[in-house]
C-alpha cells in the first residue's frame, strides 16, 4: 500500500479536528474535536511503524499510550466542563472570556459583582480601583 | 574706644538690630520699637563721634581679606576708609535713618507689618553705611544690592495695592537694569587698575609721579554711569523714582529722598578721577543732568500728588549733584547732597504728616480744604522751611550748596584749565540757572496750592483726624534746623574735604537768586489768576501751556519704555506661549497619542475568546511552516 | 518498495483503505458539522470505529481492538455522559457554532491544503509492504514489556493522577449549593 493513503487521510482528519476545535461552541464538542485530531495522529504514527518496520514497535507503542492519554484527557477535560458548567451554567466556549481585555466602566461592573457578597470596605476598594482605571 | 572700632560697629548695630527684629519681632512685637530706634540712634552718636575724631585730616584706612578671587593680585578685601567724605555722608544717612525711625514709630504705629518694615530699614541703613564706608568696590556691590533689594520690599509695603506691586517691580527691574553694566563696570575697572581698593585706584590715577592711565577710561565710565544712573535715578532710568513713592512716606523719606537714590553720586565723588579722565564721559554726565534737572522740574510743576511732585524735585536735585560731578567738583556735589538729604527727607516727613492731615495726597483736593495749615501747624512751618531751602532761597541751606554747584560749573565754563571740557560747564551752569527758576516756580506752586488761602475762599473742611504725635512732630522740628541752618558750613566742610572754595561767588548768587525769586513771583502770579477765577486752583497748567499734558505724563517716557520694550516682550513671550503649546506640545501629545493609540488597537484583540486565540495560533504557526518550506525548497 | 506500483493499478488494500477512509472522514466532518449533539457524538463513533478498520488494513491488529475497546467503549460513552449532565438540547441546537467559523474554516482549510501538499510532496513513492504483518499482540507485547516498560509504568502513574485529579475538581464543594 502507498503511504500517501494512510498520511492523506491522517492530514485531512487532523484538519477536520482541527476546523471543529476553532469552530464548535459546545465544550464538549470541542473535546469530541481534539479527539479525531489525536485519532489523527495514531494513524500517522501507525502508519509509519509499519512502513518502518520498526525492531521494538516504536509507533504501535506510542499510539497505545495516546489512547490511554486521551483517556485521561477525556476525563480530566469532561471534570473540568461540568465544574464550568455547574458554576456558570453554559458550556459555550465563547461565553467564557473573563480575562479578556476590558474598558474601565464594565471592569468596575465585574468587580462589584464579584465583591457583592463581600465586606462592604472591599467594595470601597472596587470602587478605588474603578477610580483608577478610569 | 578707638576710631576704627567705632566706624566697625555703626553700620554692625543696624544690622544687628535687623537680624534681631526679624528672628524676635513676631514673637515680641514689644521689643521691636526700642529695637529698631536704639541701635540707630547709637549708630548716629558713633558716626559723628567718628567724624569728629576723623576731623578732615589723612584718610583712616584699615582692610582684612575677606575672599579669593582666583588671582592672588586682585583680592576682595573687607577695607574701610574713612575721609572727609565718608564720615559727613554717614552722619547724614545715621541722622536721617534716626529721623525717620522715630517718625516711623508714630506713622505706622497701626501697622501690622511694622517689625519687618523697621527690620528692612535697618538693614538698608547697614547696607549704605557699609557703601558708604568701604573700600572695595565688590563689598561695595554688595552693599548697593543690599539696598536694591530693600527698597523693593520697602516700596512693595502695602502689597494690597497692585501699584505698590507694580511700583516695587519696576523699581527693581529698572535699578537692576542698570547694575548689569555697573558689575561689568566694576569688574572691568578693577582688571584694568589691578585692585578692587577705591583708594587704590584714585592713588594710581591721581599719582602726580607716574600718571598711570586706563586703557579705556570712556567705556568704563560709561559703564559705571549707567549703574549710577539706575539708582541715582538720571535719565534715562529715573522712570522708577516717581512710582516708588507708592511705598510709605517715611520710606520716600529715608530711601528715595536723602540717601539711596544719592548712593549714585557718592560713588561717583569717590571715584571722580576714574570719570576725570574721560572728557566724553564728563560731557555725557553733564548732558545727562542737564536733561534730568529740567526735565524733572518741568515734570514736577505739573504734577497732582505731592509725593510726586517731591520725587521729581529729588530727581532734580540728583541732577545738580551730578552736574557738579560733571564740571569734576565732588566738594560741591557732595555739599549738595548733605543738604539735600537734610530738606528733602524734612519735606518728605512733612508731606507724610500733611497727607495724613487731608487723608489724601492730591493736590487738587488739598486746593479746596480750609484751615489746612492750622490743623497741621508743624507740617506747615517745617514744609516751608523745606521749601524755601528746595528754592534755594538765602539764607536756607539749599541756596549755598546749589551756589557751590553753580560756582563750580561758572569756574569750569569760564576757565578750562585741568582738563574739563568748558562745554560740560556751560550746559551746567545754563540748566541749572533755568532749573533753579523752575524749582522755585513748583516749590512756590505746591506750597500756594497746599495752604495759602489769603481771603478763606476755600470750602471743604478737613476731615477729622488723629493729630501726629509728638514722634512725628518733633522729628521735623529736628530736621528743620539743619534745613535752615546747614548752609552756613560751607566755611568748615572744605576743612573734612580737599580743601576746596565752597563759598557762593557772586554773579551766580545774584543770577540765581533772581531766578528763583522770577519763578516764585511767575507761580505766584499764575496762582492768583487761579484763585481769584472760579476753576481748579492751579498755576501749573496756565504756565506750562500746551507743555503741561506731556509733562504730567512724564513726558511719557513710560509709555515709550512700553512701546520699546514690554510690548516687544510680550510679544516674544507670546510668540514663545504659542510655540510651546501648538508645536512643542504637538510633539508631546504625539508621542503620547501614539502609544494609547496602538494600545487601544491592541487591546481590541483581547477578546477572551479561546478559539480566537487558537485561530491566530494555528495561522500563524502555517505561515511559518510555508514559509520555512518555501527557504528549504529555495535552497 | 517495488518499481511496479502505480497509483492508477491500485491493489484490494488500497481500495478498502480509500473506501473506508472516505467513511472516516465522512464521519469525522459530519462529526463537527452536525447541529444536533449526540448525533455528533454518534458521527464519533462511525470516524473511529472506521480508524480501527485502518488499523486492521495496516496490519495493526492489537492497536486496533485497543482503539474499538478504549475509543469505543469508555471514551464516546463518557462523552455521552458529559453532554448528558451538560443538559445538552437533544433535538437540532442552531447555535452549535460558533462565530469563529468562517476563520475557522479557512484555517483549516489552508492547514489541510499545506499538509497534503507536502505530505504527498515527500511520500509520493513510499511503499508499505503488508505482506508480513507487523502488530500482533505477540510482539507488540513483548517490546511493552521489555523495551518501554518504564514508560509504561509512568504513564500509569499518570493515569492515575489523571483519575483522581477528575475526582478532585468534580467533587462538589461543602459551600457549594
Amino acid at each position: 500500500m502507498h503511504l500517501v493513503y494512510p498520511a492523506v487521510l491522517s492530514a485531512l482528519l487532523f484538519c477536520t479536528g482541527l476546523y471543529g476545535v476553532l469552530a464548535r461552541r459546545n465544550a464538549i464538542l470541542l473535546l469530541m474535536s481534539v479527539e479525531l485530531m489525536l485519532a489523527a495522529v495514531s494513524l500517522n504514527l501507525v502508519a509509519f511503524d509499519v512502513w518502518l518496520r520498526d525492531e521494538v514497535h516504536s509507533g504501535q507503542v506510542f499510539t497505545l499510550f495516546l489512547i490511554a492519554l486521551a483517556a485521561a484527557e477525556i476525563g480530566i477535560g469532561l471534570a473540568i466542563v461540568l465544574l464550568v458548567y455547574r458554576q456558570r451554567g453554559t458550556s459555550a466556549v465563547d461565553r467564557l472570556t473573563e480575562l479578556r481585555e476590558r474598558d474601565g466602566e464594565e471592569a468596575a461592573d465585574d468587580d462589584r459583582e464579584r465583591d457583592g457578597d463581600r465586606e462592604r470596605d472591599d467594595a470601597g476598594n472596587g470602587n478605588r480601583e474603578e477610580n483608577t482605571v478610569t | 574706644m578707638n576710631t576704627t572700632t567705632a566706624a566697625v560697629l555703626v553700620p554692625l548695630l543696624p544690622l544687628a538690630a535687623a537680624a534681631a527684629i526679624l528672628l524676635t519681632g513676631r514673637r515680641a512685637p514689644g521689643f521691636v520699637r526700642p529695637l529698631a530706634v536704639l541701635p540707630t540712634l547709637a549708630a548716629a552718636a558713633l558716626a559723628v563721634f567718628v567724624a569728629a575724631r576723623q576731623g578732615g585730616e589723612e584718610p583712616i584706612a584699615a582692610a582684612t581679606r575677606l575672599a579669593p578671587t582666583g588671582n592672588d593680585r586682585l583680592p576682595i578685601e573687607l577695607a574701610l576708609h574713612l575721609d572727609g567724605f565718608a564720615v559727613l555722608v554717614a552722619v547724614l544717612v545715621t541722622v536721617v535713618a534716626s529721623c525717620v525711625q522715630v517718625y516711623s514709630t508714630g506713622y505706622l504705629r497701626n501697622d501690622a507689618r511694622y517689625p519687618s518694615y523697621a527690620a528692612l530699614v535697618s538693614l538698608f541703613t547697614a547696607a549704605m553705611l557699609l557703601v558708604v564706608y568701604t573700600d572695595d568696590l565688590v563689598v561695595l556691590l554688595v552693599g548697593w544690592e543690599v539696598m536694591g533689594i530693600c527698597s523693593y520690599f520697602l516700596v512693595g509695603h502695602y502689597w494690597e495695592t497692585s501699584a505698590a506691586r507694580a511700583a516695587s517691580l519696576k523699581a527693581f527691574l529698572v535699578t537692576k537694569l542698570g547694575d548689569v553694566p555697573f558689575l561689568i563696570g566694576i569688574l572691568a575697572l578693577a582688571s584694568e587698575a589691578g585692585t578692587f581698593r577705591i583708594s587704590g585706584i584714585v592713588a594710581r590715577l591721581g599719582s602726580p609721579l607716574s600718571p598711570a592711565d586706563l586703557d579705556h577710561p570712556t567705556l568704563i565710565a560709561l559703564l559705571l554711569l549707567a549703574g549710577v544712573a539706575g539708582k541715582s535715578a538720571q535719565v534715562p532710568l529715573h522712570t522708577w523714582l516717581p512710582g516708588a513713592m507708592a511705598g510709605p512716606t517715611p520710606v520716600s523719606a529715608l530711601i528715595h529722598a536723602a540717601t539711596m537714590v544719592a548712593a549714585g553720586v557718592y560713588f561717583v565723588a569717590r571715584l571722580l578721577p576714574v570719570f576725570a579722565a574721560s572728557a566724553a564721559a564728563l560731557v555725557v554726565l553733564a548732558a545727562v543732568a542737564a536733561l534730568t534737572m529740567l526735565g524733572s522740574a518741568l515734570a514736577a510743576l505739573a504734577q497732582d500728588d505731592v509725593k510726586r511732585v517731591l520725587a521729581y524735585s529729588t530727581i532734580g536735585q540728583l541732577g545738580f549733584m551730578t552736574g557738579a560731578l560733571a564740571v569734576a567738583d565732588r566738594e560741591a556735589a557732595v555739599f549738595h547732597l548733605i543738604t539735600h538729604g537734610a530738606f528733602k527727607a524734612l519735606l518728605f516727613l512733612a508731606a507724610g504728616v500733611l497727607i495724613a492731615t487731608a487723608g489724601t495726597g492730591s493736590l487738587a483736593v488739598m486746593s479746596r480744604m480750609r484751615g489746612l495749615k492750622q490743623r497741621a501747624p508743624d507740617a506747615y512751618w517745617t514744609m516751608t522751611v523745606g521749601l524755601l531751602a528746595l528754592a534755594a532761597i538765602p539764607p536756607f541751606s539749599g541756596f549755598f550748596s546749589k551756589e557751590a554747584v553753580l560756582g563750580a560749573a561758572e569756574h569750569a565754563a569760564l576757565d578750562p584749565a585741568h582738563g574739563i571740557p568748558a562745554a560740560a560747564g556751560w550746559t551746567v551752569l545754563v540748566a541749572g540757572l533755568a532749573t533753579a527758576l523752575l524749582t522755585a516756580a513748583y516749590a512756590a506752586r505746591l506750597w500756594l496750592v497746599a495752604f495759602h488761602d489769603p481771603v478763606g475762599a476755600r470750602t471743604e473742611p478737613v476731615p477729622p483726624h488723629e493729630p501726629a504725635g509728638p514722634a512725628m512732630t518733633s522729628v521735623l522740628w529736628l530736621l528743620a534746623v539743619p534745613a535752615l541752618l546747614l548752609g552756613v558750613a560751607y566755611r568748615v566742610l572744605p576743612d573734612w574735604f580737599d580743601g576746596g572754595d565752597l563759598a557762593p561767588t557772586l554773579t551766580t548768587s545774584v543770577l540765581a537768586t533772581c531766578a528763583a525769586l522770577i519763578g516764585g513771583v511767575v507761580a505766584y502770579a499764575g496762582w492768583r489768576r487761579a484763585y481769584e477765577s472760579d476753576g481748579p486752583i492751579d498755576p501749573g497748567p496756565p504756565l506750562l501751556g500746551p507743555l503741561h499734558r506731556h509733562a504730567a505724563a512724564g513726558f511719557h517716557l513710560d509709555a515709550a519704555y512700553a512701546a520699546a520694550f514690554v510690548r516687544p516682550t510680550r510679544a516674544a513671550a507670546r510668540l514663545v506661549r504659542f510655540l510651546d503649546r501648538a508645536v512643542v506640545d504637538t510633539y508631546v501629545r504625539g508621542a503620547a497619542g501614539t502609544p494609547g493609540l496602538l494600545g487601544t488597537l491592541t487591546r481590541r484583540a483581547q477578546t477572551g475568546n479561546v478559539q480566537t486565540y487558537l485561530s491566530a495560533l494555528v495561522a500563524g504557526a502555517l505561515v511559518l511552516a510555508v514559509a520555512a518550506v518555501l527557504v528549504a525548497a529555495g535552497e | 518498495m517495488t518499481g511496479g506500483n502505480a497509483y492508477l493499478s491500485p491493489s484490494g488494500q488500497e481500495i478498502v483503505f480509500v473506501l473506508v477512509g472516505l467513511v472516516v472522514l465522512g464521519g469525522a466532518v459530519l462529526c463537527v458539522t452536525s447541529r444536533q449533539l449526540v448525533h455528533a457524538a454518534l458521527w464519533l463513533v462511525v470516524a473511529l470505529g472506521g480508524l480501527a478498520v485502518q488499523y486492521l488494513l495496516l496490519t495493526a491488529e492489537f492497536v486496533a481492538w485497543v482503539q474499538v475497546l478504549i475509543y469505543l467503549g469508555s471514551v464516546v460513552v463518557l462523552l455521552l455522559f458529559g453532554l448528558m449532565l451538560t443538559k445538552a438540547p437533544i433535538g437540532p441546537s442552531p447555535d452549535a457554532d460558533s462565530r469563529n467559523r468562517p476563520v475557522a474554516f479557512v484555517v483549516a482549510l489552508a492547514a489541510a491544503a499545506t499538509l497534503v501538499t507536502l505530505v504527498v510532496d515527500a511520500f509520493r513513492t513510499a511503499w508499505i509492504d503488508l505482506d508480513t504483518p507487523h502488530g500482533e499482540s505477540g510482539p507488540i507485547g513483548s517490546s511493552l514489556f521489555r523495551v518501554w516498560v518504564l514508560p509504561f509504568e509512568a504513564l500509569s502513574v499518570l493515569l492515575l493522577a489523571a483519575l483522581i485529579g477528575a475526582i478532585v475538581v468534580s467533587r462538589k464543594r461543602d459551600g457549594e449549593s
